[in-house]
């Protein structure tokens, strides 16, 4: 199960990660994290048994935490399976099937790379 | 050898007896039945191929206003048409972006909004003639109101288009999509085994007045295309169609980040099996059609060619590069050249859809040279400084301040014993490193990661390195990457003073 945080600049610095992975002792795998100055965004995986427990951890911190279920949203309309997305994604959450791409949205980390290089603008992250 | 007649298979149009298969099942037909089966049992092979066809365009009719005006310039939705066509005809580009919302909307969107049934609107500067007063001009058409939109396009169709991937230490963002750094991806166009030209290489059949599936309508080929290049097997075709039979599942705008809009076009094209020689082109395998592989990276028109690949190769989804499986996808959507090779299989047994004799075979000899270029533009030998002090990486940092304080450069390239460039030092590295108070070797302090340029690169690419990396200044490196001179952004301003502007 993926989780994305939002980590306000005010305890950015705080150990926050490690602090909840003692606390849940659940295994926790970053996949992607970008923090700055202003705020921070990371997204994780836990196993499903975890996940309220660990979104649970991470809220009484004061960190925003949204269940990405749906991280990329391919709209069919648009698509014409042409496979720009297929190479460029770095998890491989996009595949061929009969010449149709299809879209394993649980392998996604929300790098947006995908957006940027569908010649259709057909693929939106859904909290962006 | 078996031999037909085009009327034959018309006939069998007409009579509801034709036999179509796509070009995908053509190989195995033959595997099976031999040639000369083929011809007996296969009246038509039918081709298709959807992809990004930057050259493509629309000429619009807009009927006369009142007062008539002569168009000099003209916009729809803000996307510039070329008005120097007559009164009210315009001439619309696929990839021309439009003025507001830059390469997100282009001349793409406007042929695929006219295509689905919206409404544009039209703005026009009048020249102010005798004959024609009016001098400005706004409204708003649909595709009914003109009197005629007829898509003509110069280069569509390749037979066959190179494969594309990225040596360089950045993402690059081109028409062959985003190319990852440092070998990250390879992307490919074209429909390979379903590829119009790749079936009729020799232009057995296809040529002037061929009828083809073109975004839904029929089609014709008004001859080759521009670029055309038969010699080495990169054919292209010049096409036209009326705008107003199209079907916006076979006509899509598109926009390459960074790079900007296209339009995915879907043509099919039906070949006749006439004879043997026909029935063994269009037998053509996706291993039988080799294209390069190149290196983006280098940005220049003699782009490196990295190895050999099939479109099998390419469709496989990795190619191995200096012993890395790279993954592999396509730009163009083989999908839907699928789709297209079956829909006109179907309507040309419904006796939707007859054969034309072309009145006149494609060219065999093309030209795809290199452009002429009469005005020299510098190379970085031209300009740069070759007046540089180099440093080693054992010396101190109040040492290389020095050094800095006396030269004329903000930066130090660093070498190794035999010369070679290994980093560069700047003088906000020896601030820093002084401010810090941990003033030791340049070696902890130095960038390792230094981009650099050659003598022969022209101006433009080394202006758009440093543009790219925010950097100010880069060592010029030989062959060997000896250091043999310095170009910065002074430089670069300096041939920018000179210049006249007038």
């Amino acid at each position: 199960m993926k989780l994305m945080l939002h980590v306000d600049p005010g305890i950015v610095r705080q150990p926050l990660i490690a602090s909840v992975i003692l606390e849940t002792s659940a295994l926790v795998n970053i996949e992607r994290a970008s923090i700055d100055a202003v705020s921070g965004e990371i997204v994780i995986e836990v196993a499903p048994e975890k996940c309220i427990l660990v979104k649970d951890a991470f809220e009484r911190r004061g960190v925003k935490v949204v269940q990405l279920e749906i991280p990329v949203i391919m709209d069919d309309e648009e698509c014409i399976h042409c496979g720009a997305c297929v190479s460029i994604c770095p998890t491989g959450a996009f595949r061929f099937e009969n010449w149709k791409v299809i879209a394993d949205s649980g392998k996604c980390i929300q790098c947006g790379a995908c957006v940027t290089g569908c010649p259709q603008r057909a693929l939106k992250l859904v909290l962006k | 050898m078996q031999e037909k007649s085009l009327s034959e298979i018309n006939n069998r149009i007409r009579e509801g007896s034709v036999r179509v298969v796509t070009a995908e099942q053509m190989p195995y037909i033959v595997a099976e039945l031999g040639l000369a089966g083929a011809v007996r049992e296969v009246d038509v092979v039918t081709t298709g191929t959807f992809g990004a066809m930057c050259s493509s365009g629309v000429f619009l009719n807009l009927g006369h206003s009142d007062p008539p005006i002569k168009i000099a310039k003209a916009w729809l939705n803000k996307v510039e048409a070329y008005g120097g066509v007559a009164a009210v005809d315009l001439f619309l580009g696929a990839t021309q972006p439009s003025e507001d919302k830059g390469i997100e909307y282009g001349g793409s969107h406007v042929i695929e909004d006219l295509v689905a049934g919206k409404q544009i609107d039209v703005e026009a500067e009048g020249v102010g003639t005798d004959c024609y007063p009016q001098l400005e001009l706004e409204t708003t058409i649909g595709l009914e109101d003109l009197n005629q939109a007829t898509m003509v396009n110069p280069r569509n169709a390749y037979q066959r288009y190179n494969a594309a991937t990225n040596s360089s230490e950045r993402t690059l963002h081109t028409y062959m999509g985003t190319l990852l750094p440092r070998y990250g991806n390879i992307h490919y166009s074209g429909a390979g085994v379903l590829s119009p030209l790749s079936n009729d290489p020799n232009f057995d059949y296809i040529g002037i007045g061929t009828r083809i599936f073109l975004g839904g309508a029929k089609g014709y080929v008004i001859g080759s295309g521009t670029q055309h290049d038969p010699q080495k097997g990169f054919s292209t075709l010049m096409v036209t169609g009326d705008l107003k039979e199209m079907n916006d599942r076979y006509l899509r705008a598109a926009t390459f980040h960074r790079y900007g809009p296209s339009l995915y076009l879907g043509i099919g094209i039906p070949i006749p099996i006439l004879n043997e020689r026909i029935a063994r082109n269009t037998a053509v395998r996706d291993r039988d059609i080799q294209v390069s592989l190149v290196d983006y990276g280098v940005l220049r028109r003699g782009r490196p060619i990295i190895k050999a690949v099939s479109y099998q190769d390419l469709k496989s989804g990795f190619i191995e590069v200096g012993g890395k499986e790279i993954s592999t996808s396509s730009l163009s959507s083989y999908y839907m050249a699928l789709v297209i090779a079956d829909v006109l299989k179907m309507s040309i047994e419904r006796g939707e859809f007859y054969l034309t004799q072309p009145v006149e075979p494609l060219s065999h000899l093309g030209s795809a040279k290199s452009m002429k270029q009469t005005k020299e533009f510098p190379n970085v030998g031209d300009v740069m400084s070759r007046d540089v002090i180099v440093v080693r990486d054992d010396i101190q940092v109040h040492e290389a301040a020095r050094i800095i304080v006396n030269g004329s450069f903000d930066h130090l390239p660093v070498v190794s014993e035999d010369g070679r460039l290994m980093g560069i030092i700047t003088a906000w590295d020896i601030s820093k490193a002084v401010a810090s108070d941990e003033v030791s070797r340049i070696s902890a302090i130095m960038t390792r990661r230094v981009y650099s340029t050659r003598p022969d690169e022209p101006i433009v690419l080394a202006a758009r390195t440093l543009d790219t990396h925010g950097i100010s200044a880069m060592p010029v490196v030989d062959n060997d990457n000896r250091v043999i001179g310095m170009i910065t952004s002074d430089h670069i301003s300096g041939l920018l003073a000179r210049r006249r502007w007038t």
